[in-house]
């Protein structure tokens, strides 16, 4: 058996005195969709923070096996990002003055510095770089086109309302060549509609491009139709991993969620209220 | 009710507009009871104090009545307001034909040595322009493209002047051959104060580079072996044109005069110093123009707009910075050795905290990231004071009068308008890199 895209194995994340996460472990694969839930507070946002290397885990060992093998608890950020995790962010982080396209352009930042030997070619306006700027127009075409977002290319990505901006975080995120696209709660403030979207395009993005999706959402009705997998964190601890039939059934998540007395509000989830506001 | 509120509303205005104006009046009562109520002076070696109550009298009536004039204005005229938003198209416009605004600027830039306004005075202010235009495009990489708050810039300036000063008068080095040198020594000292700080943000870090410039100023005035102390470095060489020299005679060679064969004129070498840092200054501008477009401009204001998700597309936050920050002071050293060259002395009293200041107000005032904007920024700042030397005293109150006016009037600098550098429909995809937007 190969080793999973991504591993984590016995993930511990302390901030002073608050154990955020405890003793995670869990695999996400290539071609599936991943999905992490947990009521709020639970640590989903913590674990994505841990892989993208914006927290150094205080214990835990985080394996992306992409070709090669890169330890991610010990890699700074960018080069997570260099080795194949992108991610989106649960309260959307898009260059605001920049235009749509140069996003996505921006996104492609590291082929672009090679093929120019860190932008020297392109001051001299040397053919190599020209045709590496054409190459990463054409993905960023292609994503704008899939994202109903090629009309919108040339304006300021800030002008865009809310949806378009979700969609254009994801197309910047494939624009970076991933193997591990990290998704945080992408259905947040969409309607029913474009969240039923979003389900179309996640299941595309894992059958045609093949790579592992790892999604937090508190949407159980996108969590519930195309996840693959699903782990379920409460208080920073894993209470039940597997497929969506058997979390859904399984009475320790029922606990978490609906709670067994009345310190949690968190039931609405479970029966999918639908959209949270952003 | 509505009986009650009708007299109310009509009142009220009145009685604020009077409020803010009395406010306003005490203030300027306040500041201008010392300031102008009260003047000291010696006489006979004594200090003497003469009151002048009746220039203070008219000091607040004048602003007392002014006020009233600013909040009427604001009120009853809601079209100076549409006229305002009018006013924003500007860029725009100033964008769409920036072809043909560019080529003009350049030829007139070009060719105003030799109108006939031109005197020997015009053609010493307009280099004076051009330096800080130099500087504000320069700064403009650092602040403007990366968003990093810099308010030690002078120190680059004065790293390239001491450079050029040091190698030109100990060895003798000429201009041309110590402008590289002076440029990588200030981009080495870029790196060397952008590596530790960087990790700061906003504020902290204009704290931090703050304390930069007062270092090297500090360092230049008390190291008086190295650098002379206050008494600064004189006898720098001139720059030459291709090994001619701007003199009367020289031992050896020729001059400039001789070669060509006219007679000597002191303005000429006036006018060689204008063309030279007009040629830097395009040379900047060409340069920003360019990298803006390339990955690494892009990855610039990536970071301005957002480090954290810029790092998460795998953009190396450390070099980059480091890069805005070597780039920029390169283009501070060249501009600083020019201002060697050009005054042919220098002392630290040349490169304290409000060189940096007044660039920055440049790059702030021209709307950060707009090329021609610092042109008309710098234009303003510099031209103003001249302009206005007959008041001597006054001037720069009426200068700072004018930058706060203009902040009001345009808050994100004269022109903030961003094109896109890359475009996806329209004009051919790519606007190609040749003669967008001149000085």
């Amino acid at each position: 058996m190969s080793a999973p895209l991504l591993a984590v194995e016995h993930l511990s994340m302390r901030f002073g005195g608050l154990l955020a996460i405890d003793d995670l472990s869990f695999a996400a694969d290539d071609k599936k969709i991943t999905a992490i839930i947990g009521p709020n507070g639970a640590g989903k946002t913590t674990v994505f923070n841990c892989l993208t290397g914006f927290y150094k885990p205080t214990v835990g060992r985080l394996t992306l096996s992409n070709g090669g093998t890169h330890y991610l608890e010990r890699m700074e950020g960018f080069r997570i990002a260099r080795a194949g995790v992108a991610r989106t962010f649960q309260n959307i982080r898009l260059f605001p003055a920049m235009s749509v396209l140069e996003n996505l352009i921006v996104a492609q930042h590291n082929e672009l510095m090679d093929a120019s030997f860190f932008s020297l070619a392109g001051l001299f306006g040397l053919a190599r770089y020209r045709r590496a700027e054409e190459k990463a127009v054409e993905l960023a075409r292609f994503w704008l086109d899939r994202m109903g977002l090629i009309d919108v290319a040339d304006r300021a990505a800030g002008e865009l309302p809310y949806g378009d901006q979700r969609r254009l975080e994801i197309a910047r995120a494939m624009c970076n060549k991933p193997a591990l696209l990290c998704l945080d709660e992408p259905a947040a403030g969409l309607n029913p509609r474009e969240s039923a979207d979003l389900n179309v395009m996640l299941r595309e993005i894992r059958d045609r491009h093949g790579i592992g999706l790892l999604l937090i959402e508190h949407d159980m009705n996108v969590v519930m139709e195309i996840s693959d997998h699903i782990v379920v964190l409460d208080y920073g601890r894993k209470i039940a991993d597997g497929t969506p039939q058997a979390v859904r059934n399984d009475p320790a998540v029922i606990r978490a969620y609906l709670g067994d007395d009345d310190d949690d509000d968190d039931g609405v989830i479970v029966d999918g209220a639908g959209a949270r506001g952003p | 009710m509505v009986d009650g509120a009708a007299p109310a509303r009509k009142f009220s205005p009145v009685l604020a507009i009077l409020k803010e104006a009395g406010l306003t009046a005490a203030v300027a009562f306040a500041l201008a009871l010392p300031l102008i109520g009260l003047r000291g002076f010696t006489r006979g070696g004594q200090m003497v104090v003469e009151t002048r109550f009746e220039w203070l009298a008219v000091a607040v009536v004048v602003v007392f009545l002014g006020r009233v004039a600013l909040i009427l204005s604001r009120r009853a005229l809601p079209a100076l307001r549409r006229g305002g938003g009018h006013v924003a198209g500007w860029g725009g416009a100033i964008e769409r034909h920036r072809l043909a605004l560019g080529a003009a600027a350049l030829a007139f830039v070009l060719a105003m040595p030799f109108m006939p306004f031109a005197d020997r005075y015009i053609v010493d202010v307009f280099t004076l322009v051009l330096i800080y235009v130099m500087l504000g495009w320069g700064l403009n990489i650092v602040v403007g493209l990366a968003g990093l708050l810099d308010l030690g810039y002078v120190a680059f300036y004065a790293v390239g002047a001491y450079s050029f000063a040091l190698l030109g008068t100990t060895f003798n080095l000429s201009f041309w051959a110590c402008l590289p040198i002076a440029g990588a020594c200030a981009a080495m000292f870029g790196i060397l104060l952008g590596y530790p700080v960087l990790r700061l943000r906003g504020d902290y870090l204009a704290i931090v580079t703050l304390g930069f410039g007062e270092i090297v100023r500090l360092v230049l005035t008390n190291w008086v072996d190295f650098s002379g102390g206050p008494n600064g470095i004189s006898g720098i060489p001139r720059p030459t044109l291709f090994g001619l020299e701007f003199k009367k005679r020289v031992a050896e060679g020729q001059t400039f005069h001789e070669y060509f064969g006219i007679e000597h004129a002191g303005v000429h070498r006036i006018i060689f110093l204008y063309y030279v840092i007009l040629m830097l200054a395009l040379l900047t501008n060409f340069f920003v123009l360019r990298i803006r477009r390339l990955p690494i401009g892009r990855a610039w204001e990536a970071l301005r707009e957002d480090e954290i998700a810029s790092r998460a597309l795998g953009i190396n936050p450390v070099n980059t910075k480091l890069s805005a920050f070597a780039l920029g002071a390169m283009f501070g050293g060249f501009a600083g050795s020019f201002f060697a060259a050009r005054s042919g002395f220098i002392s630290p009293e040349s490169f304290t905290f409000i060189e940096s200041a007044i660039i920055l107000s440049i790059v702030v005032l021209g709307g950060m990231g707009s090329q021609i904007g610092v042109v008309l920024a710098a234009a303003a700042i510099i031209l103003v004071p001249e302009m206005l030397r007959e008041f001597s005293e006054y001037r720069m109150l009426v200068f700072g009068m004018a930058m706060v006016l203009i902040m009001i009037w345009r808050p994100r600098g004269l022109l903030s308008h961003r094109k896109p550098t890359i475009l996806l429909h329209g004009r051919g995809g790519r606007a190609g890199g040749g003669g967008e937007g001149g000085p």
